[in-house]
């Protein structure tokens, strides 16, 4: 395992931001911390890069352990949402400071330097500052800037948070593509759950200070482990008291074999491909079904029509709901 | 550099000019129009009248002025006291703002205030002060009446706050995530304070040198009581301009002066310069 913390509690004044969090991190993965804003999700990232010092647990490193270790001895590569630029240096220098204070040789910081600069697609800005840069272009940046000491682990809190949804977009998918061709032990932090089940190969939820579950995207996803990771991590409808993805009903205007419930279409919306259904069903649901324009066509649906609703039995969520 | 994408995506495309652009270029052209009369009338046509008053007897006596002993005197120990105040200002008064910011002490915030008194007082007011504290008659036992020290002391007073409220602002507004960026890359406190904090304090420290510097040269009321006026020992450039023109000699009083000013516009345009430099040895 490359990042193990275990028993890790922080707490500020009364204020528990960890409660006792163990997670193990494996070696070479892209992992998605993951929960609503507060969750604890960054205090525990500075916490492994030793920016923060956990009031009891500890933190292992490449099977190093690391709670005693300051910042510059972790070999931590820590990329913040607002880029953190060095602002009066070029970008040149601000991707070789790290090399610089290790004291390498000009030749290879400079060879190391314009390696990174092709990687992240700034070659031909080497000798800008950072304020010439868009957005995007500094996190690219400051991502070059952790690189360039070949860290063993590599933190991002929120790298794409402070950017528009186009250019996030767009840099999720280069974060993934760059990982399958660096593939360094990777964390990173996001509240957005789009973009964890994206990019993410393990996905760890993070609520109250508690971890809520770890898995691949599709297990969180499909089977959660709780009310909280199941709805955090998408949309949820109720049918027959249960939490269902509304995407996993499939909606019928004739009676089907099987334990089909029946009930009245009242609204049908087309959002572009999709379609969403509310359905009332006679034990007085109002259950929410996406379907997509294709599928809504061919069962022929329309508004005032009475219909039955089956969930996929394969995707059937394993929590069971009291309210919601 | 070539122009790139990246570099057309920064700056937004030339658009059409709208009433409401035109309306706004009108707008700030008044705007410079009347800060440049203003500055006219407050700055430039007073300068210009000083250099001119300065030259009315002809230059030999412009000349004359400034190569009597006792005027030269004054002048080289004005800018020279003025010069060590400014040196000492630059590390006391960062490290002074240093410590207000990152440091958590009991009295930080009545010290925060204190900073300010040596400027809000009348000079005169701390020329009394300094003078009952370390005169003849000091109650710590220090005296330095009369001494070229008593220059210096009275400079550093009235200019203590400067550096301190120029770069306090600047370090209140840096984020601790750039030096925790540092660290993480493995810098030191010491290399993080060298090579990340301090190349962003520059320009405020340079604005607070300036600004020193210029004070330094012109103080006249905080150290005329503690000083003694000394000829050819203690005397400053002001005090002489001022013994020029109650003897009448306006033209002597206007050459010491545009003396003071051509030294006050070096002093600012060299510390422009070394900022510079330093910043294109940084970036
Ligand atoms: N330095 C601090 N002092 C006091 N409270 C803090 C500090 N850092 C974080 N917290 C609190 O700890 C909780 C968790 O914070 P954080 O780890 O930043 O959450 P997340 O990154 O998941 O949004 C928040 O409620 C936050 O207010
Ligand atoms: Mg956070």
């Amino acid at each position: 395992m490359s990042i193990r913390a275990t028993n890790v509690t922080k707490t500020f004044g009364d204020f528990v931001a960890l409660d006792d969090v163990t997670v193990d991190l494996p070696t070479g993965h892209l992992t998605a911390l993951l929960g609503p804003s507060g969750g604890g999700k960054s205090t525990l990232l500075r916490i492994i890069a030793g920016l923060d010092t956990a009031d009891s647990g500890t933190v292992e490193i490449e099977g190093v352990e690391a709670s005693h270790l300051p910042p510059q001895k972790r070999n931590v590569g820590f990329v913040f949402q607002h880029y953190a630029a060095f602002k009066h240096m070029s970008v040149a220098k601000n991707v070789a400071f790290g090399l610089e204070i290790r004291k390498r040789k000009k030749a290879d910081i400079d060879a190391k330097v314009k390696e990174l600069l092709e990687l992240v697609h700034l070659s031909q800005f080497a000798d800008r500052m950072p304020s010439q840069l868009s957005g995007g272009q500094r996190q690219r940046m400051a991502l070059a800037r952790a690189l360039a000491v070949e860290p063993s682990v590599l933190l991002l809190d929120e790298p794409f948070g402070a950017l528009d949804a186009q250019v996030r977009k767009e840099l999720r998918d280069w974060l993934r593509r760059l990982h399958d061709e660096i593939p360094v032990t990777t964390v990173f932090v996001t509240h957005d759950q789009e973009e964890a089940l994206e990019v993410a190969d393990e996905i760890v939820v993070i609520n109250h200070g508690r971890v809520e579950q770890v898995g691949t995207p599709d297990e969180v996803y499909h089977q959660p482990a709780n009310d909280f990771v199941m709805s955090f991590l998408g949309p949820t409808t109720t049918l027959n008291g249960s939490a269902v993805r509304p995407h996993d009903i499939d909606v019928f205007n004739q009676p089907v074999a099987g334990p089909a419930v029946e009930g009245t279409l009242t609204e049908l919306k087309r959002i572009g491909f999709d379609v969403r259904a509310t359905i009332d069903t006679a034990g007085g649901e109002h259950v929410t079904v996406h379907l997509t324009r294709t599928h809504a066509d061919e069962r022929g649906l329309d508004v005032g029509q009475r219909v039955w609703i089956v969930t996929s039995a394969e995707r059937r969520p394993v929590a069971q709901t009291g309210l919601a | 550099m070539v122009a790139t994408s990246g570099a057309a995506r920064l700056r937004p495309g030339r658009t059409r000019r709208t009433p409401a652009a035109d309306q706004l270029q009108a707008g700030s052209a008044l705007a410079l129009g009347i800060s440049t009369l203003w500055f006219s009338l407050l700055v430039l046509i007073p300068l210009a009248a000083v250099v001119a008053a300065a030259a009315a007897d002809g230059w030999s006596d412009f000349w004359n002025v400034l190569t009597s002993s006792q005027t030269a005197a004054a002048i080289v120990l004005t800018v020279t006291q003025a010069l060590m105040v400014t040196a000492v200002n630059v590390v006391m008064g960062t490290a002074l703002a240093w410590v207000l910011v990152r440091d958590r002490f009991w009295g930080r915030r009545a010290l925060d205030i204190v900073v300010d008194v040596p400027f809000a007082l009348p000079t005169i007011v701390a020329g009394l002060v300094l003078l009952a504290l370390y005169g003849q008659n000091s109650p710590v036992g220090v005296n330095v009446a009369n001494t070229r020290f008593a220059v210096f002391l009275a400079l550093a007073f009235v200019t203590l706050p400067f550096v301190v409220r120029t770069v306090q602002p600047v370090l209140e507004a840096l984020e601790p995530e750039v030096e925790e960026a540092a660290q993480s890359l493995g810098a030191s406190r010491v290399t993080t304070f060298r090579r990340v904090i301090l190349p962003a304090l520059v320009p405020a420290i340079t604005a607070g040198a300036a600004l020193s510097f210029a004070r330094g040269i012109s103080e006249y009321g905080s150290l005329v009581l503690l000083s003694g006026n000394l000829p050819n020992h203690t005397e400053v450039a002001s005090v002489r301009v001022l013994t020029y023109i109650e003897n009448g000699n306006r033209a002597a009083a206007a050459s010491v002066s545009a003396v003071l000013l051509v030294v006050a516009l070096l002093a600012i345009i060299a510390l422009d310069l070394l900022q510079r430099r330093l910043r294109r040895h940084e970036g």
